[in-house]
């Protein structure tokens, strides 16, 4: 089949979905084999590859609402949150992270085919094979990734940050954490030689849509990796298999998934996403662009909305914190709607620009209450409440439910409703 | 003092080495220069300048009949878009409002983002089959249904990065060599008011 016949197929396909006709799998289920050397294991063979016990549910759910799983080749829906809400520890399953490509499915690459092309204002241009990649020394960090429009309006109701049923994948589902392996892009760099005069890089993609992004060369230079490992195997396609960048702390858009080149320029170079749908339209009109790095943030993620307390008693409230500014310093839980706070315990371990564990004892007495935490990072910020948020962007807290033209970077403190009778309901209200 | 000798010594020879290593970063035989071709095969982003331009032209009245065949099945007849697609066109005036429309006309800053788009992903699900002849002619189109440029203006190489957008003025920091500095920008909590 050549490939343009291929992609004239899918253009019917994909013409036949705009009708609102039912499609099969638009993306081909090719998986990557083993090499003709081994003979090939199922995949569903858990004696070779493992999978959770049959009586685990949880599972990712579509960015807007409208993904339905019965129906996995038909693509409304342009990514997937992370089931926050059932997370323990610090570190996201792969199969459990978050998802989001803009809509474009993961592309099917053979790692013995892909190359990684550094170009523009070096002195050596080079391209390195992913084998190559492998051979250079390697770094292993944990680092959360979060999608600027975590929390942002969205949904079928356009509500989900404020929806009183909105469970906290809802409103906190385009975070999540791993353990990534990789080349730092330095490495990369000073091989090729950055001239002087160079103050950026572009990264690209290999999807369809060849995602760009421009970062500054200083970022690019000091803990940027070009990782292949996630959670101590190779980077699952969703996450950008075989090889993505990792921008620790900075907006989602950055981390460059199925990377397939980096140029060193002297501009940002303002691709379609970077420069017409990422910038913060103020009410002024004008728009701040380039805002880099997601701040200091928490949620509690037990108890959390959908979740039903069993009766008074004893419960540990538990919950995640993280900073694109560095370490977690401390983190603070209100049980009585944010009159008063105290110092929750910090659980480790502790990484700068990861998700962080806390936890907080709790007797519950049965009453009526909200739950709330709130988190600083060690340069002093602290997560900000809607109505301190609003003011940072000088407006009204209502602007944050009637437009989404400052959809990224909400990190306000997230309220949960404790009721009587044990249910948990979103108490944010703007 | 011969103790002291003995316990520096590693530490000296560490340092050595790790000096050897930052001043030649070598990994020898690890990445190849790529082929000139391979370069330009894959070098298709443009910066605002529009330096990567390749050669070629286009008008909108080709650019309609492009539009017409290949893409109103989803941005539509008058551009105004549909549940899968944006509207190209409209928008002037609503950036102060609640439900502010972003357009191509309305909000884009760089002329340059247009041609590089849709060479590098439209129309969606045919990335990469448009000519770059076709590609000026489709950008020309839509800078001339946004009454940026005449139905007749050739759009090539040197007259596509001279462009200005309504909207270039629209941005902070507007200088773009001041952007890389988040400091300088007044950025806090993860915002840049």
């Amino acid at each position: 089949m050549n490939s343009k016949e291929s992609g004239r197929r899918r253009f019917l396909k994909n013409s036949a979905a705009l009708a609102g006709l039912a499609v099969g799998a638009v993306q081909s289920a090719r998986g990557q084999s083993a090499g003709p050397e081994k003979p090939e294991a199922s995949p569903k063979d858990i004696h070779t590859y493992g999978e959770r016990s049959r009586f685990e549910k949880s599972v990712r759910t579509g960015a807007m609402g409208l993904y339905d799983p019965a129906r996995p080749g038909d693509h409304r829906d342009f990514g997937f949150r992370t089931p926050t809400q059932d997370s323990v520890g610090i570190i996201t399953p792969a199969s459990l992270h978050f998802v989001i490509a803009h809509g474009y499915e993961p592309p099917d690459i053979d790692p013995n085919e892909h190359h990684l092309l550094i170009h523009g204002m070096v002195d050596r241009p080079l391209i390195f094979t992913l084998e190559e990649l492998k051979r250079l020394p390697s770094v292993t960090r944990i680092h959360f990734l979060e999608c600027n429009a975590n929390s942002a309006p969205s949904g079928p109701t356009g509500a989900f940050r404020t929806a009183p049923n909105a469970t906290a994948q809802d409103t906190h589902g385009f975070t999540s954490c791993s353990v990534w392996t990789g080349v730092p892009l330095s490495i990369l760099l000073k091989k090729a030689g950055v001239q002087a005069g160079a103050t950026w890089i572009v990264g690209e993609g290999s999807e369809k849509g060849k995602h760009t992004k421009s970062i500054p060369i200083e970022k690019a230079m000091d803990d940027v990796l070009v990782a292949y490992g996630q959670n101590g195997e190779a980077l699952r396609p969703q996450q950008g298999y075989p090889i993505r960048l990792l921008v620790p702390g900075w907006e989602g858009i950055n981390n460059v998934k199925w990377l397939r080149r980096i140029k060193v320029v002297n501009e940002p170079y303002m691709g379609m996403w970077e420069s017409t749908k990422y910038p913060s339209l103020r009410t002024d009109g004008l728009s701040r662009w380039f805002q880099f790095e997601m701040g200091p943030r928490s949620v509690i993620t037990r108890p959390s909305g959908g979740q039903k307390l069993s009766g008074p008693g004893f419960y540990e409230i538990s919950g995640l914190a993280w900073s694109g500014g560095g370490v977690i310093r401390n983190v603070e839980v209100s049980i009585d709607g944010g009159h008063t706070w105290k110092e929750a315990e910090i659980q480790g371990p502790v990484n700068s620009k990861a998700h962080t564990r806390f936890g907080f004892a709790w007797n519950w007495d049965g009453e009526d209450t909200v739950l709330e935490s709130r988190c600083t990072d060690e340069r002093g910020e602290t997560q900000p409440t809607p109505a301190e948020l609003a003011k940072f962007w000088r407006v009204e807290p209502e602007f944050f439910r009637t437009t989404g033209t400052i959809p990224g970077h909400f990190n306000a403190i997230q309220p949960w409703k404790i009721n009587r009778d044990g249910s948990v309901q979103n108490a944010l209200v703007l | 003092m011969r103790w002291s000798f003995s316990f520096f010594a590693p530490f000296v020879a560490l340092m050595a080495c790790g000096a050897a290593v930052a001043q030649a970063p070598g990994y020898k035989n690890v990445g190849r220069t790529p082929t000139e071709q391979e370069v330009q095969a894959m070098d298709i982003a443009i910066g605002t300048d529009g330096k990567e331009l390749p050669p070629g032209s286009g008008t909108a009245k080709e650019g309609a009949r492009i539009f017409k065949a290949k893409c109103e099945v989803c941005h539509g007849a008058n551009l105004e878009g549909s549940p899968t697609a944006p509207a190209l066109v409209g928008g002037k005036g609503t950036l102060t409002s609640l439900h502010p429309k972003m357009t191509v006309g309305s909000y884009w800053p760089f002329s340059t983002t247009i041609f590089d788009y849709i060479r590098r992903a439209m129309p969606r699900y045919l990335e990469g089959s448009l000519s770059v002849d076709e590609v000026y002619s489709l950008t020309a189109f839509v800078l001339y249904r946004n009454e940026i440029i005449k139905e007749d203006d050739v759009i090539d190489a040197k007259t596509l990065p001279k462009i200005q957008m309504p909207n270039r003025n629209g941005f902070i920091p507007q200088k773009l060599e001041e952007i890389h500095d988040p400091k300088k920008r007044g950025c806090r909590l993860g915002h840049c008011p």
